[in-house]
């Protein structure tokens, strides 16, 4: 007996759950079948409503076929599908249907205007409103917000009331101000929804009003002409910021290049052309750990950089230690030659990376954690730049407390100043000198690997960046790190701010002349160093 | 005027060595348009027209290496952009020709250079105007290169810019030139350059004639140049040139201007560097930004080294022996012909500082030294002094 009730009982409850999925599936299915028998846009627009009043995320699916044109119904029977391809698909679940002979005479499309897309994409946004994806619900708020779709205000505005998430909301009610601009209702609702917009501002914001204020008059017009000229005014602001950023961006990669200089030229007075290209080993030891990892260990990608870091050092600094011992200490004093020899190095540097890599470009990855960007107001600021502004400037301390913390760093300065009298203390100059280069290398090196991340590596790469560090150094003045930083940073701000005017490469251009021309003013760039001594 | 009298005529201002060299120019360019042209196709002594063009084009390269020999090996002024002085020319000649083509053009345009009906341009830049005629294109070769030196050097030597300082600058110069050139706004072709010339003075550039014409040309003007810095280093002026090279501030303290001296030289080598590219441009063919490039000013610098810069033939020796290298392995093996050049940069400093020539001289005037000497002991004369004199030449 108990038996037969929980029998019973099983049944009951698995009959009904059965009755209400279908019954939700009734729901649809039957609109959806309504395709078949509607003669006029009109009738499919009717159904485009009933199935956006449903708000049951299903419908997507089918709404977005019809918009495409792939929509189709049996003329036997007026069963619809989805037809693409060739194969039929259930509208709902995009199960694949076969459908026999699969005839394409068989089928008739349901027909759809521009007019009817339109209100397709506005019904699907509406449901997207409701969707569980954050990310999805802000899309379709700010999509609403760019087309100004006054048909979305009430499903903005119910969805309003339910939303919990603070962003989610903020951006529904831009949206809603938009939609409400758009759509016919009293003047001073639409008075607040312009000031919502003026706050909310953007370049979105701004052709939204222009596209207005055409269209509007009286007091709503002078209301949206003074927004217009508001927003203008902060975009511009924030468009100097973002110059400003990149100019930093800029900046830190010249820095970076140049820092290494600062000290085989500025410090030891040794012009070496093969800087670049230590620069290029650095990257190309960034690219051979990668290729290694992704060989042998894949899962320590994300500290690929890390790990090439102290090697990348290692490797150019040996290349320099190779180069001062084995050329650069026979030529002191002598610095057209050194010039000239380290120039030839770099020949050799580039054509053995040509012989070994190839010629072509190779791409270094990023990590996961310097991919993406992110927003501050209106600036967007990539992960990637903003972690080479970071490690530029913690380079620069690092060698900065080198310099003038350590005792290695005292000797070096004491041989810069009197080399005699240093080694009169007991310094050995020669192994200072050797020391010295291989710092400068170095740090060129980790360089390489700081710039493998913001473009090709290519047995060219040292080229590219060997007469901007030059300039810096020289502009910064001679001998002194601050002087480099200060160089670089406004070589950077400058060259992005003339860009929008002049164009890139005119900017460019203007930049080089005006150093040319600052050296003759100043030989001995901004932060010269003061002394008595005449040049020999 | 002082400055540029006559040289002594009992110092005899070409010396023994720049008249066989001059005279051997001249032998050299004479056979070799002789049987290029007089001698038939399938005889052994003949020349082909290949090879002409090669030498034509040595013969350009040494001109620059001989004005970039007047400031670096005379006055000390190590110029990584003379590239610039060269493309300069070769441009203002390049327009000339360009203007030449007439109706031949793809498009057929009467006035408007190719490029420029593609680039839509309505009318022939302000730039443009005179360079169908001749002797203004020639009076641009000079000009052009010859301002841009003055210019510059009248800036940097005024404010004492010197040594490695001058060396990065004249390099951004021709850096900043190079980026200027590529862009297609400047009316100068962009990256294309110039190219598709028809003919020059109404010869058909691609004859034969032509080609042995400019050739024969070229020869002339390098001995022009080579017969220039013999003279000018003869002469009083050359004196102080080198003063200035060696001891700047101690040739100041003495009353003499530096500066003026520096921006002589500067502009001169210039005008010769703008001739150079001239004379190139028609040879090759095409003018394009990339005779702007620093690496191309760097080589010039490595061909004047290894032939020797401070002596007069020594940039020609130079010239010829790195190009010459340069056409044999990238023939052979491109790959290693990079290994080579890089190779040859830190020898030459290394261990041939005074290049071919000068370090052939150098032995030539020990030995011939040493001879006398040997005879001078065997008469009994006191050898301090003249021990003494082998050491300054030896310097020199």
């Amino acid at each position: 007996m108990l038996r037969g009730i929980s029998v019973v009982c099983s049944w009951l409850i698995w009959s009904f759950l059965a009755c209400s999925a279908s019954a939700q599936e009734v729901d649809i299915k039957p609109i959806i079948a309504e395709f078949a028998q509607a003669k006029k846009f009109r009738d499919v627009e009717v159904i485009v409503e009933k199935l956006g009043a449903t708000g049951d995320s299903r419908v997507g699916s089918s709404l977005r076929a019809l918009s495409d044109g792939k929509l189709k119904f049996r003329i036997s029977d007026g069963e619809v599908f989805i037809v693409e391809d060739g194969s039929a698909f259930d509208p709902i679940t995009r199960e694949k249907i076969s459908i026999g002979d699969g005839d394409p005479n068989s089928f008739k499309k349901v027909k759809v205007k521009n007019s009817l897309r339109r209100k397709i994409a506005a019904t699907l946004s509406g449901l997207t409103l409701k969707s569980t994806s954050v990310e999805r619900r802000l899309r379709s708020a700010s999509t609403i917000f760019k087309n100004a779709d006054a048909r979305s205000l009430e499903a903005l505005e119910t969805a309003l009331v339910d939303e919990e998430n603070i962003d989610v909301r903020v951006a529904f009610s831009d949206a809603k101000a938009a939609a409400t601009l758009a759509s016919d209702r009293s003047s001073d609702e639409k008075l607040i929804a312009i000031d919502r917009i003026i706050e909310r501002g953007g370049s979105d914001a701004l052709s939204l009003l222009s596209r207005f204020s055409i269209r509007a008059d009286g007091e709503l017009k002078t209301a949206i002409d003074a927004g217009i000229s508001k927003i203008q005014s902060s975009l511009a602001v924030w468009a100097s910021a973002q110059n400003v950023w990149y100019g930093i961006s800029l900046g830190s990669v010249l820095l970076l290049a140049a820092i290494g200089l600062a000290i085989t030229f500025g410090v030891m007075g040794v012009i070496n052309m093969a800087h670049g290209e230590m620069v290029m080993l650095g990257a190309y030891t960034t690219f051979a750990v990668q290729e290694l990892i992704r060989a042998s260990a894949p899962e320590l990608f994300a500290w690929s950089l890390a790990i090439a870091l102290p090697l990348a050092f290692l490797v150019s600094g040996t290349v320099g230690l190779i180069m001062e011992r084995g050329l650069i200490r026979f030529l002191y004093g002598r610095p057209l030659e050194t010039l000239l020899a380290t120039w030839g190095v770099s020949l050799i540097l580039q054509q053995c990376v040509r012989t070994i890599f190839g010629p072509t470009n190779r791409e270094v990855g990023n990590p996961d954690w310097m991919s993406g960007a992110f927003e501050i107001g209106h600036l967007s600021i990539t992960w990637n730049r903003l972690w080479i502004v970071v490690f530029a400037m913690a380079v620069f301390t690092v060698l900065y407390f080198i310099i003038n913390r350590t005792s290695f760093g005292l000797d070096m300065r004491a041989v810069t100043q009197n080399r005699r009298m240093a080694g009169a203390m007991g310094i050995r100059t020669s192994w200072v000198d050797a020391m010295t280069f291989a710092l400068g290398s170095g740090i060129a090196g980790i360089a390489g690997v700081a710039l493998s991340q913001i473009g090709n590596v290519s047995p060219n790469l040292g080229q590219s960046y060997i007469i901007d560090s030059f300039l810096v150094v020289v502009f910064g003045g001679v001998g002194n790190l601050w002087g480099t930083l200060v160089g670089a940073m406004s070589l950077g701000i400058m060259n992005k701010f003339l860009e929008p005017y002049a164009g890139a490469v005119l900017g460019k251009v203007i930049i080089l002349i005006a150093i040319i021309l600052f050296i003759q003013k100043r030989p001995r760039g901004l932060f010269a160093l003061k002394g008595r001594a005449v040049e020999v | 005027m002082t400055l540029f009298s006559w040289p002594n005529r009992t110092e005899n201002f070409v010396g023994v060595g720049t008249k066989a060299a001059l005279l051997a120019l001249a032998v050299f360019a004479v056979a070799i348009t002789f049987a290029n042209l007089a001698v038939p196709v399938g005889s052994a002594l003949h020349i082909p027209d290949y090879i002409v063009a090669l030498l034509g084009k040595f013969l350009c390269y040494a001109m620059l290496a001989v004005s970039l020999n007047l400031v670096w090996g005379y006055c000390g002024i190590l110029s990584l952009g003379h590239g610039a002085f060269f493309a300069l020319g070769g441009y203002a000649m390049g327009m000339y020709l360009m203007r030449q083509i007439g109706t031949r053009g793809v498009y057929g345009h009467p006035v408007l250079p190719d490029f420029m009906v593609f680039l839509n341009y309505k009318e022939l830049p302000w730039f443009w105007t005179g360079f169908d005629q001749f002797w203004f294109a020639a009076l641009m070769i000079m000009l052009v290169p010859g301002m841009l030196a003055f210019v510059f050097g009248w800036l940097a030597f005024r404010s004492r810019v010197s040594g490695v300082y001058l060396s990065i600058i004249t390099q951004a110069m021709t850096y900043a030139l190079l980026l200027a050139f590529f862009r297609n706004d400047m009316g100068f072709g962009g990256n294309n350059g110039l190219t598709d010339f028809k003919e020059i003075f109404g010869f058909e550039l691609q004859s034969r004639e032509t080609r042995a014409g400019l050739f024969f040309a070229s020869a002339v003007f390098l001995g022009l140049f080579v017969a220039i810095t013999a003279f000018i280093t003869a002469s009083r002026f050359g004196k102080l040139l080198v003063a200035t090279r060696d001891a700047e501030a101690r040739t100041r303290f003495l009353g003499f201007r530096p500066e003026k001296v520096k921006l002589f030289v500067w502009t001169l080598s210039a005008v010769m560097a703008g001739i150079a590219g001239a004379l190139y441009v028609p040879q090759v063919g095409i003018i394009n930004p990339g005779e702007f490039a620093p690496a191309n000013s760097i080589e010039i610098v490595i061909w004047t080294a290894v032939g020797g810069r401070g002596t007069i033939i020594g940039p020609v020796v130079g010239a010829f022996l790195v190009n010459g290298g340069k056409s044999w392995f990238t023939g052979l093996f491109p790959e290693v012909w990079l290994f080579v050049l890089g190779a040859l940069f830190v020898f030459t400093t290394l261990f041939l500082p005074k290049g071919v020539v000068g370090t052939v001289r150098e032995a030539w005037t020990t030995r011939r030294s040493t001879a006398s000497r040997v005879t001078k002991r065997n008469e009994g004369c006191i050898q301090t002094k003249n021990g003494d004199q082998t050491q300054a030449v030896a310097a020199e």
